[in-house]
């Protein structure tokens, strides 16, 4: 592990933009700051974005994987809990398809020049964080400790040596993917 | 280098060079690749620009310092990256409106904005609320077999994909 690395700062400032770069360049090669392609998505009549995060999500994993097993990573799963993930998660959903654009992408939809976007998206979204950010600690008991499990990993659910799911779900997700280029979508 | 000026590439090339860019990201700087957090850390800095350092004794920002981090540069980098691409495409351009929403809804830019900021708002409150987004949770968290990442992302595709239908094959049909 580079732990003098994790811990200097302004290093990593400088890493993090270069990741970025390279994110949001992949992103806009990838079609996925478009709201067309997003909403098409989330109307199922357009599976680039599916297509995008799975073959992200198996590369990475099979990798992330190897290298913690390799001692050079670790990871960082996040906690949850049914008032945090699932109720979180539903309203994430709704807005995704209003605004149809995420975090993520909305940063490349305004580098290549959607004004909504700028304009309208991260207002809302800078709002929609400080409301949380404000009144989260009111929702706290009532709604967001309720149902907590943790951070957990599916591995450790099944209480098995993490190889035993990563290469199932690879396996799993990439014949999913070959699937969906099997019946054309 | 033609391969720069494509318009789009397969999203099979896109999505492994985003999990090989998580391997960098998980070495280099001990983080998965993630987008939300650092829109409520630049609400902070907002709301600390008129209210001082107050701001900072708010508990989510003690969690969430509103300073400049790996993730608020990774937000910031991945706008230049994206005009990068645009531009080496030719396909930056400014508009108001996508074409999809002007097809059904008209290109009218005013209601377009406002529903932007709609969604913009229960989409940042949603983010924070379930701890991550469709990267920190829908990319990241999912390769790290994250529990909470994969209800995270189910609830995501089921808020959303109810949504849209409702909007564009509701009100829009």
């Amino acid at each position: 592990m580079l732990t003098k690395l994790h811990t200097n700062k302004r290093l990593q400032r400088l890493l993090g933009l270069l990741a970025g770069i390279a994110f949001g360049f992949l992103l806009q090669k990838g079609g996925v700051t478009n709201y067309d392609v997003i909403l098409g998505q989330l109307l199922l009549t357009d599976f680039t974005m599916i297509k995008v995060m799975l073959s992200a999500v198996i590369t990475g994993m099979i990798g992330v994987y190897a290298l913690r097993s390799l001692g050079l990573a670790r990871l960082h799963p996040k906690p949850g809990s049914v008032g945090t993930t699932v109720v979180g998660g539903l309203i994430f959903g709704v807005g995704f398809a209003v605004l149809g654009y995420c975090p993520g992408t909305i940063s490349g939809a305004i580098g290549q020049g959607s004004l909504d976007a700028l304009i309208g998206g991260t207002v809302g979204i800078l709002l929609g964080s400080w409301l949380f950010a404000t009144f989260s600690p009111k929702l706290q008991k009532p709604v967001l400790s309720k149902g907590d499990f943790g951070p957990l990993t599916l591995p450790e659910v099944f209480m098995v040596n993490a190889w035993v799911v990563v290469i199932p779900a690879a396996v799993t997700l990439t014949a999913f993917l070959f699937a969906l280029e099997h019946f054309g979508w | 280098m033609e391969w720069l000026r494509m318009q789009q590439w397969s999203p099979y090339a896109v999505g492994i060079g985003i999990g090989m860019l998580s391997w960098v990201t998980f070495v280099l700087s001990d983080k998965p690749i993630g987008c939300s957090t650092a829109f409520a850390r630049f609400s902070g800095m907002i709301e600390r620009a008129f209210r001082g350092d107050k701001t900072l004794a708010k508990p989510y920002f003690k969690q969430y310092v509103p300073d400049i981090t790996w993730d608020v540069m990774l937000v910031i980098g991945i706008v230049i990256g994206s005009l990068a691409s645009a531009l080496f495409s030719g396909q930056f351009q400014l508009t108001w409106v996508p074409t999809l929403w002007a097809a059904t809804f008209g290109s009218a830019y005013f209601p377009r904005l406002l529903v932007a900021v709609i969604g913009g708002v229960l989409m940042g409150a949603g983010a924070r609320w379930a701890n991550g987004c469709t990267s920190g949770h829908g990319i990241s968290g999912t390769l790290q077999l994250a529990v909470s990442s994969w209800i995270a992302v189910a609830c995501f595709l089921a808020g959303g994909i109810v949504t849209a239908f409702i909007i564009f094959r509701v009100f829009g049909a």
